[in-house]
C-alpha cells in the first residue's frame, strides 16, 4: 500500500469530514433559516467531497476496505485534520468564524492541488473547488455584516476570530507524509500559501471594520492525530450510527 | 480523461432520455448533461455519469434510474462515476433551461452575471412567474446545493436560481 498518498488524502479529507459533520450538527439549529439551509448545504459539499477522497483512500488501501469503515471507524489518534475545524459552533460568530478561516485557506489549497501529478487528486480538487468558492463568498460575506453590523455583533465576531486565530497556522504545518507528497509533485507545498492566505484574510477583516486578531502563540496537533478535548463528543456522535448498527451503509 | 464531447450511442439515447432527474422531475438526466457517455458492447451497455455537485444525493438515484431503465429494455449495464471533466452548467441544453425555468427554476446566467447578482446585488435574474427582473437575493444557499433562492419585488414569487458552475 502507499503509505504516504493514504495518509496525504486522510489529511485532506478529514478536514471536510469535521468540518462537515461540525455544519451538520446546525441542521434545524440555525440562526435563521437562510443560515440553517445554507450551513447544511456547505455539509453536504463537504461530504460528497469527502466520499471521493475516501473512494479513493479506500481502493489505495484494498483489502476491502470501504468509504464508511474509514469515515466512521477510525481511533481519535487516527483522524488527521487540523484543530480548527473540530472547534465547537460556540454561537453562530464562531460557526462563521470558524468557516470563514478554513475557506480562505481550501480555496487556496484546491487551487493548488488541481495541478497535482496525481490524477484523481487534481479532479476532486477541481470538482471541489467551484463548490468551496462559493462557501468562501458566503463566509466572506457573513465576516462583513457581521463585523460592519450591530455593536454586539462586533464585538462577538471579533471575540470568535481572536479565539480561534491561534489555530490557523496549523493549517500550513506540513507532516513528513505531506513533505514526501510535495517531493513527487502529488502535494500541495502549503508553506508558500501562508503569505497569501493572512493579506487575504487581513484584507477582509479590514473591509469588516476588525482588528487583525494579534496572536503570541499557535496551536498544533491535529495533523499528527493529537487534538482538543471537542473532538472526543464530535466522533461519538460521528459514529454512533455506524458502531451501533455495523456494516450499515452510507 | 478529458472527454469533453459526450458519446451517447443512438439505440440507448431514447431510453436515458425517457429518465428523469430526481429533485426536478420535468428535466431528463440528458438534457441536464450528467451523462458523460452510453456505449453498447454486445449486449452490455456502459455509462458513465458525472455528479452536479459532490455532494448530490440525487446521483446514486440517478445511477439505479438508468440501470432500471435500459434493464426494462433488455440490456445489461454498467454504471460508473466520473469526476473529470467536471460537470458545468453549461452541459445544460437550450431544452433543459427552458424545462427548468417552466418548473420555477431560473436558469443559470453567464459567470460574470452570476458573480454580479450574487456578489453585487444586481438585479438580473428573471422571477420564473412574471419575467420581472426587479428580484432579489433571499439566500446564497436554497433548497439544494445547486441553488440560490430569490424574491420578486413585483409579484411576490419566491423561487430558485441555479446558480452558474463553471
Ligand atoms: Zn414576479
Amino acid at each position: 500500500m502507499k503509505e504516504n498518498l493514504y495518509k496525504y488524502i486522510l489529511g485532506i479529507a478529514d478536514n471536510s469530514l469535521v468540518l462537515g459533520q461540525r455544519l451538520g450538527e446546525l441542521c434545524g439549529h440555525g440562526p435563521s433559516l437562510e443560515t440553517d439551509i445554507a450551513c447544511t448545504n456547505i455539509s453536504l459539499d463537504l461530504f460528497g467531497q469527502v466520499r471521493s477522497y475516501y473512494q479513493y483512500a479506500a481502493k489505495i488501501k484494498g483489502n476491502n476496505a470501504t468509504e464508511d469503515q474509514i469515515a466512521f471507524l477510525r481511533k481519535e489518534r487516527e483522524y488527521l485534520n487540523v484543530l480548527l475545524v473540530e472547534q465547537p459552533n460556540t454561537d453562530f460568530a464562531y460557526t462563521i468564524g470558524r468557516q470563514f478561516l478554513f475557506d480562505i485557506y481550501h480555496f487556496l489549497f484546491l487551487t493548488e492541488l488541481q495541478k497535482s501529478h496525481d490524477l484523481n487528486l487534481a479532479a476532486i480538487a477541481k470538482k471541489s473547488l467551484k463548490e468551496v468558492s462559493y462557501h468562501r463568498r458566503f463566509s466572506s460575506d457573513w465576516i462583513k455584516r457581521l463585523g460592519d453590523g450591530t455593536e454586539e455583533s462586533k464585538r462577538r465576531i471579533q471575540e470568535a476570530l481572536d479565539s480561534l486565530w491561534t489555530y490557523t497556522d496549523e493549517l500550513f504545518h506540513q507532516t513528513e507524509a505531506d513533505k514526501i507528497m510535495v517531493s513527487k509533485n502529488i502535494g500541495v507545498d502549503t508553506p508558500t500559501l501562508k503569505e497569501t492566505y493572512y493579506t487575504e484574510v487581513q484584507t477582509i477583516l479590514s473591509e469588516s471594520t476588525l482588528e487583525i486578531p494579534e496572536s503570541k502563540w499557535f496551536q498544533k496537533g491535529g495533523k499528527d492525530g493529537i487534538h482538543t478535548e471537542h473532538m472526543g463528543y464530535l466522533l461519538s456522535d460521528l459514529q454512533y450510527m455506524q458502531r451501533t448498527y455495523p456494516n450499515m451503509e452510507w | 480523461m478529458t472527454i469533453t464531447e459526450q458519446h451517447i450511442d443512438k439505440e440507448l439515447f431514447p431510453i436515458l432520455e425517457k429518465v428523469s432527474d430526481p429533485e426536478i422531475p420535468v428535466l431528463s438526466i440528458m438534457e441536464m448533461g450528467v451523462v458523460r457517455s452510453a456505449i453498447l458492447e454486445k449486449n452490455m451497455a456502459k455509462v458513465q455519469i458525472t455528479p452536479t455537485y459532490s455532494g448530490c444525493p440525487a446521483m446514486d438515484v440517478i445511477g439505479d434510474d438508468i440501470k432500471k431503465a435500459l434493464s426494462d429494455a433488455g440490456y445489461t449495464s454498467e454504471i460508473e462515476l466520473i469526476l473529470a471533466p467536471a460537470w458545468t452548467t453549461d452541459w445544460i441544453t437550450p431544452k433543459g433551461r427552458r424545462a427548468l425555468e417552466k418548473y420555477g427554476i431560473a436558469a443559470p446566467l453567464s459567470p460574470k452575471a452570476d458573480k454580479d447578482v450574487l456578489l453585487h446585488g444586481k438585479q438580473m435574474v428573471k422571477c420564473t412567474n412574471c419575467s420581472s427582473q426587479n428580484t432579489r437575493l433571499v439566500s446564497q444557499f436554497g433548497s439544494t446545493a445547486c441553488k440560490a433562492q430569490f424574491q420578486c419585488n413585483d409579484c411576490q414569487e419566491p423561487f430558485d436560481y441555479f446558480k452558474c458552475l463553471k
